[in-house]
């Protein structure tokens, strides 16, 4: 048996029109051969600064938008050549928690109906008398109440519809779940108390999370591994635990030196990268981070770097690698 | 001669009849050319003290009361026309988000030189010049070209630099930057946050920064005030808050933040919510949330207390230092 899921080869890309009668004038590269695997009961990480297309990477991975090229399989069977009534069977395996929970909610809709929902969408037996035994464990399981079950979203605090989301993710145990930044929008002691309810009920349910993120602290302490995208393209692959000592990537370690740290004293006096992401209009040949790189040289203008193995399952697609 | 002293400062607002007090008993001193951060979460009033200080919560009809010294002025009992004259051109006010607080149908560079012209008896073609050349400082990639662009047409950092630059052009003495770099990528971030401090801390300019991120607040700031639901619970030197954190708020905040290397499973979090304005418990408004709650902590609102030089707390657990 191969890897609980393997991404092959995975792109998209989107025409860009505009100017008279909207002509095609540019495509963006948003995901560009992207491949990986995530083993069963793995937290996989995926970090990038905005416009790196992780999410677009996560709704290719869940069909929700359909790729150019490429091939997900998961648990065995290739989700890419389902037909349409066997991909929305497969769709209770596979669940995904969204970063807003302000708006990832119907407002019209108790926390309770939303948590239905779904067993009616998936045409699962759920007799009347259980609806509310069911509804009442899984609130328990991310620390809510019977009672903020009828409550509207708008009533609960962003931490709590946080965990209303995590809910309803959960309600038809799914295998694997996809967490698009599902703690960018709390604050940092609310985040703390969500990572602590996705530990334990990674434990408790031997979930497997694909991770998606733009904080690198958060996705090393949280991870096992994590993906470092950039462009569209993954730029490397390395133990969480590696990370901080020996990144390969100029990019990964460009992003380790912008965090700032709770240490004070420790100022960090190393030079930022100048400049922003650039465009993904056209991207130019060679190295994608080519544009920022401190150790440029020419041959990463003009030839894109392959990903090659380091250490431990780690992956680096660079000319020079640090380490 | 204190730069910016605030004593006793609280907002009143009148909400169906009842009155709500958003902060209350918010007390610290900024000396010259200092580097002041105020830290806490999404409703414990950083925003409203910032808009206090400025004079700017009056004109929404919330009740200031307390006193605000700004270089041996007292600025709640200014009139609004001579308040006029110093915010903008002394006090100047970065606004959170640079995304909305641009207008989208006028040129950047005429919003910038607007403000200039606004406060300082200078001829359209100087300010123009004079602003050309701010923005240069400011590492703005080509302004000539970036001074007749509209909002939509640049970046997220480019729209950060340019609201600096409204803040800065006029000389003020004191920068409040409300959450500067919220909206941004983590490389991003490092670059403005080393140009704030070039910008502010070489010149001489004070700088009243608020945000979320402790980190920021390690790396930038010399002081540091926390509040929690409206209150102030802590300010003191970066070093000894970081290093001997003293509220049990401040402790817990800061176990709440993972960082690279942290040993999977050690994340702390806090229990329980932020209780909002309308719901604020008696005594020290902690105390439902604090390991080391005592009855007196329930009825009894802890003053703030110095406990040693430059660090003051609002806690029972610690005796004032006397002498």
């Amino acid at each position: 048996m191969g890897k609980f899921v393997e991404i092959k080869d995975l792109s998209v890309s989107f025409k860009v029109s505009g100017g008279l009668f909207l002509r095609t004038i540019g495509t963006i590269q948003a995901v560009n051969n992207v491949s990986f695997s995530i083993d069963k009961g793995e937290i996989l990480g995926v970090v990038g600064e905005s416009g790196c297309g992780k999410s677009t990477l996560a709704r290719l991975i869940l069909r929700l938008i359909e790729s150019n090229s490429g091939s997900v399989t998961i648990d065995g069977t290739d989700i890419f050549k389902m037909s349409k009534k066997e991909m929305r069977q497969q769709r209770r395996h596979m669940q995904m928690v969204f970063q807003d929970p302000y708006s990832a909610m119907d407002p019209r809709y108790t926390i309770f109906r939303s948590l239905v929902e779904p067993f009616k969408i998936q045409n699962v037996p759920l007799p009347k008398a259980e609806k509310r035994k069911k509804i009442d464990e899984i609130l328990e399981l991310v620390g809510l109440s019977t009672e903020q079950g009828f409550a509207y979203p708008h009533e609960l605090s962003g931490g709590q519809k946080q965990r209303a989301d995590i809910a309803r993710a959960l309600v038809l145990s799914p295998q694997f779940i996809i967490l698009d930044e599902p703690t960018a929008a709390l604050d940092v002691s609310v985040q703390a108390q969500i990572i602590k309810l996705l530990e334990g009920l990674r434990e408790r349910l031997n979930l497997t999370f694909l991770f998606i993120s733009h904080d690198l602290s958060l996705v090393s302490y949280f991870c096992d591994r994590v993906i470092v995208m950039y462009l569209g393209r993954i730029v490397e692959i390395i133990s969480a635990d590696l990370i901080g000592n020996t990144p390969y990537h100029p990019y990964t370690k460009t992003l380790i030196d912008s965090i700032f740290m709770t240490t004070p004293g420790k100022r960090n006096q190393i030079p930022v990268v100048e400049g922003e992401v650039p465009s993904p209009f056209n991207l130019p040949a060679g190295c994608v981070f080519a544009s920022r790189c401190h150790y440029v040289k020419s041959i990463c203008r003009e030839q894109n770097p392959a990903l090659e193995k380091t250490v431990e399952n780690g992956q680096v697609a660079c000319h020079f690698p640090l380490n | 001669m204190s730069f910016l002293k605030v004593s006793d400062l609280e907002v009143e607002f009148r909400v169906d009849k009842n009155t709500v007090k958003p902060i209350e008993k918010v007390s610290f001193e900024m000396n010259e050319g200092e580097v002041l951060g105020m830290v806490g979460e999404t409703g414990s009033g950083k925003s409203l003290t910032a808009h206090a200080i400025m004079g700017l919560s009056s004109l929404v009809g919330g009740k200031i009361r307390g006193s605000v010294k700004f270089e041996e002025r007292e600025l709640l009992s200014l009139a609004e026309k001579e308040m006029q004259s110093i915010r903008g051109s002394q006090i100047a006010l970065i606004p959170q988000n640079p995304m909305t607080s641009l207008d989208p149908v006028y040129r950047v560079g005429d919003q910038i030189v607007e403000g200039l012209y606004k406060h300082v008896k200078i001829s359209k073609r100087k300010a123009k010049l004079q602003v050309l050349d701010l923005m240069e400082k400011l590492r703005i990639p080509k302004p000539d070209r970036v001074f007749q662009q509209y909002p939509h047409q640049l970046s997220g950092g480019l729209k950060q630099r340019i609201v600096i630059a409204m803040g800065l052009c006029t000389n003020p003495r004191l920068l409040i930057a409300d959450e500067p770099t919220t909206a941004l990528d983590v490389t991003v971030q490092a670059q403005i946050m080393r140009l704030f401090k070039e910008m502010t801390v070489d010149k001489g300019i004070g700088l009243f920064l608020i945000t979320h991120d402790l980190g920021v607040i390690a790396q930038v700031c010399d002081k540091v005030a926390v509040m929690y639901a409206g209150n102030m619970v802590e300010f003191g030197k970066i070093e000894t808050l970081f290093n001997t954190p003293r509220h049990p708020y401040t402790k817990a905040l800061l176990e709440c933040i993972p960082y690279i290397g942290m040993k999977k499973g050690t994340l702390n979090a806090i229990s329980g919510s932020v209780p909002s304005t309308a719901t604020y418990p008696s005594g020290c408004r902690y105390h439902p949330r604090c390991p080391h709650s005592e009855p007196q902590c329930e009825n009894e609102m802890p003053p703030f207390i110095n406990i040693e030089e430059d660090t003051q707390v609002a806690c029972h657990l610690y005796q004032e230092k006397k002498g």
